[in-house]
């Protein structure tokens, strides 16, 4: 394989692994204070929705992205409702969103643009472009490759992603706020004695789930892709539930996870670089499955024994 | 009956706290009624009383938990309001719950700055609490490594390190919810060395506990509850455990188990190299040799996590080992679907589990559904091919008349009754099948003075009437008085075995520890 084909797939695997690592930073803050949310893929797929047709409407990729976020924040807030202050099923509450926003988008996006549930194309501004860095197609042998065309060249939100890796370590590690989110999660009991209010901290890392949620749905329809089509999203909530149980709740390891999962998602776009390389005809179906096959390996605990913050999924409720 | 003031402290200082006229319901049940009680500073002030007494619905009251419907809280003499747990921590209030509030995978650093911050970056705060916790160590003997994962130490540790939370928190009043219930005796004479040390410091401590002998130890003062209504505020010094027991009863208790000596018969259970691994794989017990004769009872004594509910699991069919287990000469099965419960039920023996909620009775359930398991195959329970409910709510009157089950109503669920009552419906139905041998799990773990009495009686009675007892329980005091011998069990192994007459509490406090008993 020669360079120019590598840096092909590497240069969609990190376009393909932005939404996943978006997600699954989402679902990080989420889980980390002990609220399970599987309706990051329902969230995504309504901010794809929303940023698609505000972006189409008004012409403006920002007021889109805005509205991508508030459709997802809306729904983290449904969420934050049913699991934190009416200590409801979190896995219920996430397969409801789910399906609302499976529905709901398609149903709207019929109403209001007679295109059997799509937006139109977007073109021009209704569209994040790709950033040329200074210095990109700078002539130094490797180097320069490498520099204009996998690191250089990409849109705002992927730069964006990437640094909401380091960002959120700082954030978990390294400031009170995240201590207290990391202890919620583990034992909200123990927040509460400290005098701390643990439904607000909660609503405070599921709001943070909806702002990531959103950035990844508007980057699925107006950076990846151009326009909002039916389920979109196609699983890939899921696949950064799975990146998160991969990286143990942890943001650098998440980064790894998702570049896997973005590699395997990049290399089913191209059959003919597999072919090349295993010199077998491998079906482009099982290169297709492979991102979900690894999903369910990962999600059955081949990995190692992942453990989950050991207050996930359950209410706190005040003991006497 | 009214509350009686505490006018033991002839002092010009304002009492640290002062309490009056507290009361509160949950729904019909007055949990405190009309409580009153001074608490002078510097002292240690035991509160005493039987579950469900209302003793933690009143911490928690102190603890910004629950909002008192009526009364006043004054804390050094001034009127506080206390909405929540933050407004507790400001007043200088600070708890030692029963069950910890810790972060398990958090460093003891973490845990004690948690909620008390100084600004939003970690790194000033952590280094500040350096340094205090090595001040505040040295000071009161509380010796933990910061840097220390929770869930890598021991309880006794992990409860200092509930103390370090509160005294960084200023606090100057220690509230203590049953301390010692988790601690080797090591650990608690430990503690109360502590609570010493912060005594001379002038600080004040309040200490609920159950126990008598903790209370005549360490206190200053002590008031007692029942019924949710404080009935006595006595000097430690001008009172007796007998009295406590029966303020707190409302009628006169026995505190010693009386008992002949044991006329101990032929083997009934044999034990050798009994060995269990868990599903993760560790080794619960490695190698357990033991027997228990007819008429005479074996006490298991040993901090709760040691094996003893391995072993309880293992003779009574729950969980499958390797080894010999022989009841009356017979060997049981251990492996396979003929190692359950009603081959060992069939075999002659009868399980009183550790936990009753979870594994002796379906709470949800009557009473008299509870005591059909386990034996429902009884012939007397079956007509024809149905379940002969008559027969058996009949046969359950007739039991819980036998061990004094209030109500003795059959047809209410298991959940409705207290503790107390809710284990003699289990005693009743295990005993009542005639075993050889009886497996007993903390008999009196959750049940007021009154029924120890009469359960220890009723192993008393059973044992003199010729069975088999072994006998596991985390109270040494229950050990010491119940056994006939007593082997003390350390990390799934048994470190020897005493005669009680022979031995004292810190012989085997030190063999609970993991000490061979040359040390001792």
């Amino acid at each position: 394989m020669d360079l120019e084909t590598l840096l092909q797939v590497l240069d969609s695997t990190i376009r393909l692994a932005t939404p996943l690592l978006l997600a699954c930073l989402a679902g990080l803050f989420s889980e980390r204070a002990g609220i399970f949310d599987i309706g990051l893929e329902g969230k995504m797929l309504a901010a794809a929705f929303f940023s698609g047709a505000v972006a189409y409407t008004t012409g403006t990729v920002w007021l889109g992205l805005l509205a991508g976020i508030a459709a997802s924040l809306t729904l983290s807030g449904i969420h934050g409702l049913a699991s934190i202050t009416f200590r409801g099923n979190q896995l219920i509450s996430g397969v409801a969103i789910n399906f609302l926003a499976s529905g709901m988008t398609v149903v709207i996006a019929e109403d209001w643009f007679r295109q059997g549930g799509r937006t139109p194309s977007l073109v021009g501004d209704a569209r994040f472009k790709p950033i040329e860095l200074p210095l990109s197609g700078i002539d130094i042998p490797l180097i320069g490759p490498i520099y204009t065309d996998l690191i250089s060249g990409h849109t705002i939100l992927v730069y964006l992603a990437l640094l909401l890796v380091p960002a959120s370590w700082w954030l978990l590690y390294r400031t009170r706020f995240g201590l207290r989110l990391r202890a919620v999660g583990e034992n909200p009991a123990a927040v509460d004695t400290a005098g701390i209010n643990v439904t607000g901290l909660r609503f405070a890392a599921v709001g943070i789930c909806g702002v990531l949620c959103g950035i990844a749905g508007a980057y699925l329809a107006t950076a990846l892709q151009a326009g909002f089509v039916k389920e979109m999203s196609a699983g890939r909530g899921f696949i950064a539930l799975a990146a998160l149980i991969f990286a143990k709740w942890r943001p650098w390891h998440a980064l790894v996870a998702c570049l896997l999962f973005g590699l395997l998602q990049a290399l089913s776009l191209r059959p003919d670089v597999v072919t090349a390389m295993t010199s077998f005809d491998v079906p482009v179906q099982l290169l297709d499955a492979l991102p979900y096959i690894l999903t369910v390996v990962i999600l059955a605990g081949f990995v190692g024994k992942a453990i989950p913050p050991r207050a996930g999924g359950e209410p706190y409720v005040k003991e006497q | 009956m009214t509350a009686v003031e505490n006018q033991g402290q002839p002092s010009s200082a304002a009492p640290a706290i002062e309490l009056k006229g507290i009361s509160k319901a949950f729904g019909p049940v007055q949990a405190n009624k009309d409580i009153s009680i001074r608490v002078m500073p510097g002292t240690v002030h035991g509160i005493i009383g039987e579950n469900g007494a209302g003793k933690s619905t009143l911490m928690s009251i102190l603890f910004g938990f629950y909002k008192a419907d009526a009364g006043e809280i004054f804390i050094n003499g001034n009127l506080t309001q206390i909405p929540d747990s933050q407004a507790a921590i400001s007043a200088g209030i600070g708890m030692v719950f029963q069950h910890f509030k810790l972060v398990q995978n958090f460093t003891v650093l973490e845990n004690v700055i948690l909620g008390t911050e100084d600004g939003a970056m970690l790194r000033t705060s952590l280094s500040k609490a350096r340094t205090e916790l090595e001040r505040l160590s040295e000071e009161y003997e509380l010796h933990v490594d910061p840097d220390e994962l929770i869930e890598e130490l021991s309880v006794g540790h992990q409860q200092r390190v509930e103390i370090l939370k509160a005294l960084y928190r200023k606090a100057e009043i220690l509230i203590l919810d049953e301390p010692t219930g988790v601690l080797t005796p090591a650990e608690a004479d430990h503690l109360f060395r502590i609570l010493d040390n912060l005594r001379a410091e002038g600080k004040t401590i309040i200490l609920i506990t159950h126990k008598l002998r903790e209370i005549m130890h360490i206190t200053d003062t002590v008031s007692v509850m029942r019924r949710g209504e404080m009935t006595a505020t006595v000097k430690t010094a001008e009172t007796s455990p007998e009295e406590l027991a029966e303020l707190m009863v409302g009628r006169k208790v026995l505190l010693r188990v009386d008992k002949a000596p044991a006329k101990p018969g032929k083997p009934i259970l044999e034990v050798s190299n009994l060995q269990v691994t868990d599903e993760d794989g560790v080794k619960r017990l490695k190698g357990i040799d033991l027997h228990v004769r007819a008429g005479e009872i074996l006490g298991i004594a040993g901090v709760s996590g040691n094996g003893q509910s391995a072993l309880l699991h293992v003779l009574g069919g729950v969980t499958q080992a390797t080894g010999e287990v022989k009841i009356n000469g017979t060997p049981l099965p251990l492996t396979g679907p003929k190692a359950n419960g009603r081959t060992r039920r069939e075999a002659g023996i009868s399980h009183v589990p550790e936990d009753r909620h979870r594994e002796g009775l379906i709470l949800e359930f009557s009473a008299w559904e509870n005591m059909a398991f386990g034996y429902h195959h009884d012939p007397a329970y079956q007509s024809g091919l149905l379940m002969n409910n008559k027969a058996i709510r009949e046969d359950t009157v007739k039991k819980m008349e036998l061990f004094d089950v209030r109500p003795p109503i059959p047809t209410i669920s298991a959940k409705s009754f207290s503790g107390g009552n809710q284990q003699k419906l289990v005693l009743a139905r295990e005993i009542e099948r005639d075993p050889d041998l009886l497996l007993v799990g903390q008999p009196t773990r959750g049940v007021d003075i009154g029924a120890i009495e009469f359960i220890h009686q009723q192993l008393i009675e059973l044992r003199d009437s010729g069975k088999a007892i072994l006998l596991v329980s985390v109270e040494l005091d229950e050990i010491m008085s119940l056994s006939d011998r007593i082997a003390v069990m350390f990390d799934g192994k048994i470190m020897g075995e005493r005669l009680p007459s022979e031995t004292n509490e810190t012989e085997l406090g030190l063999l609970m520890a993991g000490m061979s008993g040359e040390a001792a």
